[in-house]
């Protein structure tokens, strides 16, 4: 589903946090917003998916949302929002109670999702009792089971150790290579847009307008291959360029209270 | 260095290390030396009797009937009260939690009358209800309110406010955020507070039936006080000591059975 920020500015109070974002992003497309910290990526996010509201500009869609979809705009969340009273297919069912469906759809859908996830055999474990690549993947299971025409993902591996993020992130691209939505994945990980993204856009620090968008020319199934691995590390090194300054003022300013 | 040290141990200690016996044997150490002094006359049976005294005389109770019958006295002032206070203190304290209009009205009301010893209230409660049982009752009912308004409300506040975000990204409807989020989440908060609350309803009943009642135990201990029965007085304390105990054992079962997920 084609997307497009027209315009959007934030602020909270007096504090600009997102000056006139404009952008278009095609249906299917997987987008990376990166920038220094409190450049206001989330709250773009939150915008996107009408948790927030711009102070000024608008988010549209061009062309209806698919019929199939029971919640176009979908978030998975940095630190994965499961409620700790429900199980694991409890959680990701909640996401269909409230939707007219049949009891028996209902339940197909959610064994559909928890298999491709993997969580089959964890359905009635509660989240305390899983790591926090496990509790993520019930985060994507739960949005995944709404058949989301976007999906919004705020940093959704920034709370997992090194070695659970790369195995998520396998995952996540096997997901997408079967799944067809839009996606837009705010991160701070360099690596992970480098990977992941069709386009990266980059935003300035506060008030965040947009200083750049790059397309990476690999697509992103053919990314891990060994020939590419030199171009990607230069990519790399090119997003870091852009907001490496930044990054520093970003740091050695003092936080909000 | 060519000779090999081994590196001292210095950590170690401020651990909690269950020790199951020890309690029980501080416990009965404690009558023991109560008792030994009680028999050597080095406590007075008059101001202090023994505990073989005090065990003697709940049992004459119970033969007699009577510490059934103050004790379901007492209950008959607490239970409606403490669910009367309950009830009416999770509607506001809820209120208070998920709108903010009912908490900026009720905030400074609570927050006003809350302090206020309860106990205080009673003859103005006798005044409006006479002597019987509906202005205990009703003392009750108002101590309980106040803790557990306030429980409710900061429970509320104590679901974290990314749950609710993410109930409203996936289109759930309030009253599904309020049921199936903000509830369930309130929940530890609220139980919490039911610990507070039954405690203040057993320090209230006392004190109600120590002002103006002829049964319960609040009743009991004062009369046996004024009859310098100190055997019976005591055996009313450990009758309401019991009586807490089995209140938060009560509740420890209803948290334990709520909160599996914890």
């Amino acid at each position: 589903m084609p997307l497009h920020v027209e315009g959007v500015s934030h602020r909270y109070g007096t504090l600009e946090t997102l000056d006139s974002i404009q952008l278009d992003i095609a249906d299917g497309e997987t987008i990376a917003l990166i920038g220094p910290s409190g450049c206001g990526k989330s709250t773009l996010l939150g915008i996107l998916g009408g948790l927030l509201q711009p102070s000024a500009g608008r988010v549209t869609l061009s062309g209806p949302a698919p019929r199939d979809s029971l919640n176009p705009f979908t978030y998975i969340f940095q630190d994965f929002a499961l409620l700790p009273w429900r199980s694991v297919e409890a959680n990701v069912s909640l996401a269909l109670e409230h939707r007219a469906l049949p009891a028996v759809e209902r339940r197909e859908r959610v064994a559909a999702s928890l298999a491709l996830t993997g969580l089959s055999e964890f359905a009635s474990a509660y989240p305390k009792q899983l790591s926090g690549g496990m509790r993520q993947r019930v985060g994507i299971a739960r949005a995944l089971v709404v058949r989301p025409a976007v999906l919004l993902l705020d940093e959704p591996l920034s709370a997992l150790d090194a070695q659970t993020r790369e195995l998520l992130m396998e995952d996540l691209l096997k997901i997408w290579a079967r799944e067809k939505s839009t996606r837009v994945y705010v991160t701070h990980n360099l690596e992970e847009a480098a990977r992941l993204a069709d386009r990266v856009v980059v935003l300035s620090r506060r008030p965040g307008h947009i200083r750049e968008i790059l397309r990476i020319d690999v697509p992103v199934a053919d990314r891990s291959r060994p020939e590419h691995a030199v171009l990607l590390a230069e990519f790399q090194r090119q997003l870091w360029a852009l907001i490496r300054d930044e990054a520093a003022t970003a740091d050695r300013e003092l936080q909000r209270v | 260095m060519s000779e090999r040290q081994p590196i001292q141990f210095r950590g170690g200690g401020f651990d909690p290390v269950p020790r199951r016996s020890l309690p029980w044997v501080v416990f009965a150490g404690l009558i023991g030396l109560w008792q030994l002094a009680s028999d050597t006359g080095l406590l007075s049976p008059l101001f202090m009797p023994s505990p073989l005294a005090v065990v003697k005389a709940l049992h004459a109770l119970w033969i007699d009937g009577a510490l059934v019958g103050h004790v379901v006295a007492s209950l008959k002032r607490i239970v409606p009260g403490w669910i009367i206070g309950t009830a009416a203190g999770l509607a506001v304290g809820l209120s208070m939690g998920i709108f903010s209009a009912a908490r900026a009205a009720g905030l400074p009301i609570v927050s006003a009358l809350f302090p206020i010893p309860k106990i205080a209230l009673l003859p103005l409660l006798i005044l409006w209800f006479g002597i019987g049982e509906p202005s205990k009752i009703a003392t009750i009912a108002l101590g309980v309110f106040f803790p557990t308004t306030i429980s409710a409300y900061t429970a509320c506040d104590a679901v974290p406010r990314n749950l609710i975000r993410m109930g409203q990204s996936f289109g759930l409807p309030g009253r599904d955020v309020v049921a199936k989020i903000l509830l369930p989440g309130a929940m530890p908060g609220i139980l919490a507070g039911f610990r507070i609350s039954s405690s203040v309803a057993l320090l209230l009943v006392v004190a109600a039936e120590m002002i103006g009642a002829e049964r319960g135990v609040g009743a009991f201990v004062l009369t046996a006080g004024s009859l310098m029965q100190t055997d019976q007085l005591l055996a009313g304390v450990v009758l309401l000591s019991i009586l807490g105990l089995l209140i938060a054992w009560g509740l420890g079962r209803l948290e334990r059975a709520m909160l599996k997920w914890r």
